[in-house]
């Protein structure tokens, strides 16, 4: 989509929305009427404004092979995104975007792959299983990481189970704590790794989620051999313009919203898990 | 015995051990196995034996009256089951369930105490090997009072 004046929003339709958790939902955009769609490659980002209330920044959770509908999963924590709740089918929204950095796929082809997310940090990552869906042959062994706080925060929940069943991946679900039904994985999502499957020197890792997660599964992953310039992370921060003016969103010396939000790790390794930043 | 010691060998908790410490072991030693929901053992009893899983999966749990019993923890083929045999007052802490068959080695703990308190070499070799475990799951502990996913 490519718009005279960055910062000015283009209106589309909402399309569907769907109720995913007690917090957590999910806006189908209508974006068939832009010429070729919108175009967007997994682990971008798009400005969603919520007219008269603002914008936020959200990654794109669909399909990348699917031109016509672009697909964001929300929580609903601020004025905005709580104004994006509020949206039916119909109501209008402004996009600007996609921005951002992605995840290397076109790295990744013919080598092993270690998905890991926690919470709605399996948002970003949707798209890249949809791709890997659709050229499963062109990857080696992919594994699939996810912890949430319990069976009920459980997001994509139905999806995990067809992914699973799809065959061609390993999906494993854990939960901080379940109640006595709960027959799946229990305890935090780096306790998986121990259980994954892959040729450490030709895999590629991706991580989606809070940050102290991210820290301690890095540690799993380079643990199991895996190295540092193949573990990629998105990252989340403040952002405001997305195109690196305002530079609400740095970080050290990078612009989250420019620069990543997708980072190989080295890249922000001198700037993770300072304290200040 | 040499049969059981065979079998107490596989397991990773017990990777190259000596052969001496091993014949301590094994007298202490018995096959188990439990029936899908049946409760290795119950918050509040006495610790009288831990566990090394060769099959099936056990839930740890805490009972919460309103809330019912909470999986707190899953352990699994390979894994060891309990520590609260190794310090006093020898209570568990909660409760250890079957999910599906368990097939288990057993180990009496006041027999391994009695051993590790004359032999203190051997006492020293198995705290060797649980002190990692305990961090680990100290560890997972701390990440889960986090509450990383929630709502921020």
């Amino acid at each position: 989509m490519a718009a005279a004046d960055p910062l000015r929003p283009l209106p589309v339709p909402v399309r569907a929305v769907r109720r995913e958790l007690e917090d957590v939902f999910t806006l189908d955009l209508d974006v068939s009427a832009i010429p070729g769609g919108i175009a967007f490659s997994p682990g971008q980002f798009m400005m969603l404004y919520a007219f008269g209330v603002g914008e936020a920044p959200i990654s794109i959770s669909g399909d990348p092979h699917d031109g016509q509908t672009l697909v964001h999963t929300i929580r609903a924590v601020g004025g905005v995104t709580r104004a994006l709740w509020e949206l039916q089918p119909g109501d209008v929204v402004g996009l600007r975007g996609p921005y951002g950095s992605a995840w290397p796929l076109e790295a990744a082809r013919g080598r092993d792959l270690v998905i890991v997310a926690g919470g709605i940090g399996l948002a970003p990552l949707r798209p890249v299983i949809c791709h890997l869906l659709r050229q499963r042959g062109d990857y080696g062994r992919v594994e699939i990481c996810y912890g949430a706080r319990s069976p009920g925060d459980i997001l994509y929940e139905a999806e995990l189970r067809r992914w699973r069943e799809a065959g061609g991946m390993e999906v494993r679900v854990t939960v901080d704590h379940g109640g006595r039904g709960w027959r799946g994985d229990v305890g935090v999502v780096t306790d998986l790794l121990a259980r994954v499957r892959c040729n450490p020197a030709n895999t590629l890792a991706f991580v989606c989620g809070p940050e102290v997660m991210m820290r301690f599964t890095l540690r799993g992953l380079r643990g199991l051999g895996v190295a540092g310039d193949a573990i990629h992370l998105s990252m989340e921060r403040n952002m405001h313009c997305a195109v690196g003016f305002c530079g609400h969103c740095q970080l050290g010396p990078l612009f989250i919203c420019k620069d990543g939000p997708v980072f190989p790790w080295p890249r922000i390794a001198p700037f993770f898990g300072i304290r200040e930043l | 015995m040499e049969d059981l010691k065979h079998i107490i060998l596989e397991h990773p908790f017990f990777a190259g051990m000596d052969d001496e410490h091993m014949d301590l072991v094994a007298g202490c030693a018995r096959n188990m196995r439990f029936r899908d929901g049946e409760f290795l053992f119950r918050e509040g009893e006495e610790a009288d034996t831990f566990y090394c899983l060769r099959t099936g999966e056990v839930a740890l749990e805490i009972h919460s009256p309103h809330q019912g019993a909470i999986q707190i923890a899953r352990r699994r083929a390979g894994d060891v089951v309990g520590w609260s045999w190794i310090v006093a007052p020898y209570r568990w802490y909660c409760d250890a369930r079957a999910i599906g068959e368990v097939r288990a080695l057993g180990f009496d703990a006041v027999c391994l105490r009695n051993k590790w308190e004359t032999d203190k070499v051997f006492g020293f070799e198995m705290y060797r090997r649980f002190v990692p475990l305990m961090l680990a799951s100290l560890q997972a502990t701390r990440m889960q009072m986090l509450d990383v996913y929630g709502r921020r």
